[in-house]
Order: C-alpha cells, then structure tokens, then sequence
C-alpha cells in the first residue's frame, strides 16, 4: 500500500480545511485561530460564501485555513453539504486540503467520530480538535483524548471554542501534521462485513480517475466507498467522470436486486466499529442529570406558550428593525445632507454641482441609509443562530410554512423583507435546498418594504381624510395596516400558486437538530453581522449606486439651451428687483424634467398606465422609483415643482397633489387613483437592488427577470381591477 | 449485523407509537433514501436506543433524542421508523 505525498510543496502555502458536524464551534475556532485576517475565497460557481483565513505557523510558514460548511457526513442533502464534500475531497473547484482539522462535539461523540472516520479513509492528514469538553461533567460524561488518540492514530487536541483553551495546542498539533504530512500513512479503521459489499468497493475503484486517487490504492477505495454511499442521480456534483455513475448505479441495481442495502451496510460498518471502540474513550456517569436545555424547551416548544413567545420576539425584531433603526437612519440623512448643502455653498453652480449633490451624494446616502436596518437584521439572526434559537423557529413555523410550499426556515427572512428585501435575499442562505432558497426570494419582494412607507405615507396624507371609522378607528391608521396586511397576504399566495406551480415538488422530509442552547459568543455574532452587512453593501450598493446615478441622468437630460437661457433671463430680471427666484428655480426644474428622458419614457408608458388611473407625471415618479422607491416622493416634488428638497411629510408636495388636474378640469388624484397607486406600489418589483441581490445569489438572470416580470404583471392587474372596479362601483 | 425484513414485520411497533419520555430501540430505518441515509448517518441504526423528547408540538413535530442529540422529525415522516416490541 503506497501513499502519494500529500504534504506542502515548497512553492506554495498548505490548505487546511476545517470542517466538522454543524453546531460544534468549528466557526468560532475558525474565527479565533485567524482573527481578523478572512476573506471570503472566490470559487467558481460558489454561492456559499466560504471564508478562508491565513496564519503563520512556525515549521510550515504561511498557510492558508478554510472554513468548509457544516456537514452531517459527506453525503450531501443540500448545497452547502455538496461544497463541503468537494472541499474535503479536493474536488473541482477546490484544491485538496493538505490537512483537514475535524471540529468534533465531544458531547455527542459517535455522531461526530462518524464524520472522523469518513475523512479518515480518504487518507488526509488529520488532526481532532475535540470542542467541549468543558460541557461534559455536567451531561455526566468522561471522554480520555489520550485513548482516543491511540485508537484513531491521528493527533487529538481538547479545546474549547468559548474560551479558546486548547486553540494553542491545536495550532502546534496543525503545524507539526503539516510537518510530518509527506510521511503521513492511512490507517484503515472500518472493516467491511461482507465479501459482496468488498466486491462492489472494487469494482467501482476501478473507475475512480487518477487525479482523484493520485495513485493511491487507499484513496480509491474509500472514494468508491464514498460513490456508492453518496452519489445521487441528481445531484449537483458535475465532476464526477460518466463511467464512475454508471458503475455504482449499476452496483446499487445488483444489490437491490439480491436484497442487499448498500447505504446500510456501509454505515452500519462505521458504527459498528464507533460502537465497539467507544468506551474506551469515554465514560458515562450513571446517573445522567436532565439537560437545561431540555428544562427549557419545555417552555419554549410549548405549543401555546412557545408559539407566543416566539410571535413576541418576531414583534420585538421587527419594531426595532422600524423604529431603533429610524433615528440612525435620520442621522445618515442628515450627515449626507449637510454633506450636499456644504458641496452647494463650495462649489459654483452648475450640472456638475447639481449632479454631486442630487446625482452622487444622494446616491451613496440612499445605499448607506439602509446600513442601520441591515446591521440590526443581521445582528437578529446571528444571535438566533448562536444561541440555537433559530433551528425552534424552524420547529415551531414548521406546520405553517409547508401549508404555503415553503420549509420553516424560511419564516425568518420572509419577516426580514418588511424592512428590506436585499438583506432578507441574503437570509435564505440558512435555507437546506436551493428550490426553497429561490422559491423565498421570489416572494420576499412582495413583504413590504420600508421604502414603500414614505410612499403610502405620502398618498394616504394627501387624499384620505384625518377621519375616524366608528368614530375611533382612524382611516389613515386602518389604510396603513390594511396595505401591510394585503401584502402579506400577497406574499403567502404567491408562496403558495408558485409552490404549486413552477416550483411543484415533494416536501423533503425534515430532519431537524435542535442544538443544545449556550450562550451567544459574541465576537463571532459581531463578526458574522458585519460579514453579511459588508456583502450587502458590496454587491447591492454598487448597483443601487449606478442606477441612481443613470436615472439621475435620465431626469435632467436632453438640456435644451432655449430653455436654459430663457429662464436665466428670467432669473436675472428676478435677481434685478430683489425678489426670490425660488419659484422660478422649481418651475424650471418641472420644465426640465417634463423635457428629459425619464418625461418621455412617462409619456410613453401613459396609454399602459392610464386604465390604472394614472397620467404621465406620476409615470416619471414610478421611472425615478426604480432606483429605489422613496425616490418616488423627491421625484413627484420636482415634477409638481415643489423642489426636490421634499419628503412625504411635506406640506407643499401634498397641496400640490391634491391640487393636480387633468385636462377636463377634474383632480388627478382621487382617493381611488390614491388607492390604486398604493397597490402598485405594494406589488410591482420596483427596486434594482433586489433584482441584484436575486442575480447574484441565484447565478442567473432568469430569475430577477422573471421576478420582475411576474410582480409586474401582478401589480398592473391589481391596480386595473381595483381602479376600474372602484370606477364601476362608481367611486370617482 | 442488519436485519431481515420478513422476520422484523412479525413484531415490529412504529416509533409514533411512543410515549413522551419512553424509550425503545430501533429496528427498521425506512424512508426515502437521503432521508433514510442522513438519519443512519446520524445515528439511528438497528439495536440504537431512542427517547421520545416530546410529541405534542405546533403542527406534527416530534423531538427525539438519539445518541446525545436532539432530533426533531415529522410525525407522519417518523412512520417509517419502526421499534422493539416492548418486553
């Protein structure tokens, strides 16, 4: 038996993988060993992000440390489990590891020893990091590291992922591996039981490819032993070779066949050896002390108190996502404001001026306005994922979630969209399947938004009466809640016509582990909220960004000097008798966007929005809506020639609305047309940075189009049936 | 080491039938075969021991524990796991 050198070469750093059994600390190791040098590692075709850190270690030099996702096994039940087994096994588009460190829960030590075994048979260099071993005297267990390391023949390092005791040794059992690795040999711990189960073993070995097994007997042995295991006909595992599928396909149908379990044989092979060998590492006292965490659950997987208790922690976040967040997000306002009135008084005046303060600044301070709810959201989810809180959601919105197509983890990021459909994009990585994941996206843009507020606020302020129903309930309270229940509402269809539909597939069964509760630790938290909030700002920003600066361009141009030039003589004549020009300013800008681009585009799309009740000047604000929808509000003041400088609240921006008439005399806005615009506004996808975060997490267009394209269509068709029905019903 | 089918039907009770707090070892580990694999996987093998955590939940969620750890099924998925006749 001959083993291919797999230690460092000398032009290049090693690669250790850190990989382990989900909910066993290995992020938080991951997080202590490499501090704060981590980048996220570009692979092709990666969506999960995979952090890779690097260290200095003192025989082996540099290497670089990557923190494979959490895996049960390598047999994979969803995305990130795949790109956990190719990073282990050194599969396109991974390098194979020189070494792989297995977090292991000492506390749950067959399970993970399971896990050990697998990447043991693959012939890597090894080393243990035995995590919580502070917690077993309280569950009344014993575990002997020393035994453990005999009976594995790799190094064994305790630790504790908390407080990082152990984390020094465990760096000096990782460079000493490294080390020793170009003489590292295999050990073989699982016997297979049958001479059937070996003859299949060899058979399949024949066609694992060379750069797989890089000449090792041992190593294509236990790859085929993976293959006959772990292959699935659909899975998204492109690299495996043709010959190799058809070999173990052709094996599994023999066995079935002869009344053999292949799966079976070959776990319960591990387990026998785990079952034989356990207690010699590790004792159990004889009477076990009941867990707190069971103590409680007891409360919180209550179905009355449970239930209750997790509705009041969702208000909490979600409150806080509006309200905490509101007075930060003032405060980014106003620092970009002071930031574009100082650029006013700077510099002289101008389109460049103009395009800096209203184009650029306006631009950065509507991406970082978000940055506060974000960080809040993120800060949310970490703690759930820390504590263990968030696999009880799971549990609990279980039932609800499926009425709908949809898995229980889905209910977190569903209720993140109310503040922001970007983050709550990003949220769906906790989800297991990609069909699921895609599946939440597409219905997260229909929760409504907190950019949608100001424009509800705005249209409620100016057409509905301050007026009570039943002399008590408030007409403008009732319609805001009513327009965040229709949506909602919306949402859940959606979820369930897709689910049905496009998206029709079996309920995966679920196999939920409900983690022990600890503590959360709080740098990886924090850490973790910035992570996800810096993607956010990368990827969506830049977007939002652009596209702010394009319809920017879009509303002030084609110039047109007649024009330019009649107004300054104006202005100066204005000027001349010491009158104010800001009138005149106001009426220009109007006139100037009537003329630009976006008023043509407004002029264009009048004939498909008219049957919606609306003209062409709020076809420009739903044009500047799409670099995000508050924009609508600043757009309408410029159109109606009250300034830019307005918000919902503002006084002038209403009067003008209501003030608005259509050629015949009659007023542009009634409450119907109020009523209709809201609804658009509530399904249409108007928002660019969403379709970006769609692309990016789903690597197509197909699915921003089609968002776009079916919110669309949803909102259009809302908005006739309720303009032309309210019309027929004779509203005016 | 691994059972046979015609012999394990005799005398065979599903895991729903658990009370909370009971424990049982398993038999059968049926299912469909991700669902079948990740739970041997897990643990949950002929002859291992299981404690029915709790059955009354929202919706129909069971939660058991199985070697140390807590794992939460569905009821109607949990069918396919089968159990020693009680002595």
């Amino acid at each position: 038996m001959s083993s291919a050198p797999a230690g460092p070469r000398a032009d290049r750093r090693a690669r250790v993988a850190i990989a382990g059994n989900p909910n066993t600390g290995k992020t938080t190791i991951f997080n202590r060993l490499t501090g704060a040098h981590q980048k996220v590692g570009n692979y092709a075709g990666v969506t999960v992000e995979i952090h890779e850190g690097r260290l200095q270690l003192q025989k082996s030099g540099a290497i670089d440390l990557i923190d494979v996702p959490g895996t049960y096994s390598l047999s994979a039940r969803s995305r990130e489990e795949e790109l956990a087994i190719q990073a282990i096994a050194g599969l396109e588009p991974f390098k194979s590891p020189d070494l792989v460190v297995v977090v292991a829960d000492a506390t749950q030590l067959s399970r993970n020893l399971y896990f050990v075994l697998q990447v043991l048979e693959l012939g890597l260099p090894c080393v243990i990091a035995l995590n919580m071993t502070d917690m077993l005297a309280e569950r009344g267990l014993e575990v002997d590291a020393r035994a453990l390391e005999g009976e594995l023949g790799v190094r064994v390092v305790e630790c504790s992922a908390v407080s990082g005791k152990g984390l020094p040794e465990l760096l000096g059992a990782i460079d000493a591996s490294l080390a020793a690795a170009g003489t590292h040999v295999p050990r073989r711990h699982t016997a297979l039981e049958s001479a059937e189960l070996a003859e299949d073993v060899l058979a399949v070995a024949a066609t694992v490819p060379l750069v797989w097994s890089r000449g090792s007997l041992e190593r294509k042995r236990a790859l085929a032993l993976w293959a006959l295991l772990s292959l699935e006909e659909h899975d998204e595992l492109a690299d495996v070779p043709p010959p190799m599928r058809a070999c173990v396909r052709e094996r599994r149908e023999q066995a079935a066949a002869a009344g053999r379990t292949i799966d079976a044989e070959i776990i319960q092979a591990r387990y026998a050896w785990i079952d034989s060998h356990l207690e010699r590492f590790l004792k159990e006292a004889a009477n076990k002390p009941k867990s707190r965490t069971e103590r409680i659950d007891a409360l919180l997987l209550n179905p009355v108190a449970g239930f209750g208790i997790f509705l009041l922690l969702m208000g909490i976040v979600f409150q806080s996502l509006f309200t905490w967040a509101s007075p930060m997000m003032g405060g980014i306002e106003s620092v970009f404001d002071a930031l574009a009135d100082w650029m006013r008084g700077a510099l002289p005046a101008g389109l460049g001026r103009e395009f800096l303060t209203e184009g650029l600044i306006a631009g950065v301070g509507s991406v970082l306005v978000f940055l506060p709810q974000i960080l809040m959201l993120f800060l949310f989810i970490g703690l759930m994922e820390d504590t263990g809180y968030m696999a009880r959601a799971a549990f609990l919105m279980d039932r609800v979630m499926r009425s709908i197509g949809l898995s229980g983890r889905a209910f977190v990021p569903m209720i993140s969209g109310y503040a922001c459909a970007v983050p709550a994009i990003l949220a769906t990585r906790t989800m297991e399947r990609q069909r699921d994941r895609t599946l939440t996206m597409l219905v997260i843009p229909l929760m409504s938004c907190s950019a949608r507020l100001p424009v509800y606020a705005l249209i409620i302020g100016a057409l509905f009466p301050p007026s009570a129903v039943f002399g008590f309930v408030p007409v403008q309270g009732l319609l805001m809640v009513g327009m965040y229940l229709f949506s909602t509402l919306m949402a859940l269809v959606a979820a369930a016509v897709l689910s049905r539909t496009l998206f029709k597939a079996k309920t995966p069964p679920l196999i939920l582990e409900l983690p022990p509760y600890r503590m959360p630790h709080w740098p990886s938290v924090l850490r973790m909220m910035w992570q996800r909030s810096r993607a956010f700002l990368q990827q969506a920003g830049g977007v939002i960004l652009a596209c702010t600066v394009i319809l920017w361009v879009l509303l002030h141009f084609p110039r047109d000097e007649a024009r330019d030039s009649s107004f300054e003589t104006q202005r100066t004549a204005l000027v001349a008798k010491g009158e104010s020009h800001s009138e005149l300013d106001a009426r220009e800008a109007a006139e100037n966007m009537r003329h630009s681009f976006g008023g043509e585009v407004g002029h264009a799309i009048e004939p498909a929005i008219a049957p919606l009740g609306f003209d062409w000047k709020i076809g420009i604000g739903l044009v500047g809506a799409f670099a995000a929808r508050e924009v609508f509000v600043t757009t309408l003041g410029v159109v109606y020639g009250a300034g830019g400088d307005v918000d919902e609240e503002s006084a002038t921006l209403r009067s003008k609305i209501k003030a608005e008439s259509r050629a015949d005399g009659k007023p542009v806005y009634t409450p119907l047309v109020g009523l209709s615009l809201m609804i658009f506004f509530a399904l249409a996808c108007q928002c660019m940075s969403t379709l970006a975060a769609v692309k990016r997490e789903t690597q197509s267009w197909k699915w921003p189009v089609f968002l776009f394209a079916y919110m669309g269509v949803l909102a259009w068709v809302a908005s006739f049936v309720v303009y032309q029905g309210g019309r027929w019903l004779g509203f005016a | 080491m691994g059972y046979s089918e015609t012999q394990s039907q005799l005398a065979m009770r599903p895991l729903n039938d658990l009370r909370p707090g009971d424990r049982a070892r398993l038999t059968r580990v049926g299912g469909e075969r991700g669902f079948r694999r990740r739970l041997m996987e897990m643990g949950f093998l002929p002859g291992t021991e299981v404690r029915l955590v709790r059955s009354v939940g929202i919706g129909d969620l069971i939660e058991l524990e199985v070697r140390g750890a807590h794992i939460s099924l569905r009821r109607s998925e949990a069918q396919a796991l089968y159990l020693e006749p009680p002595r």
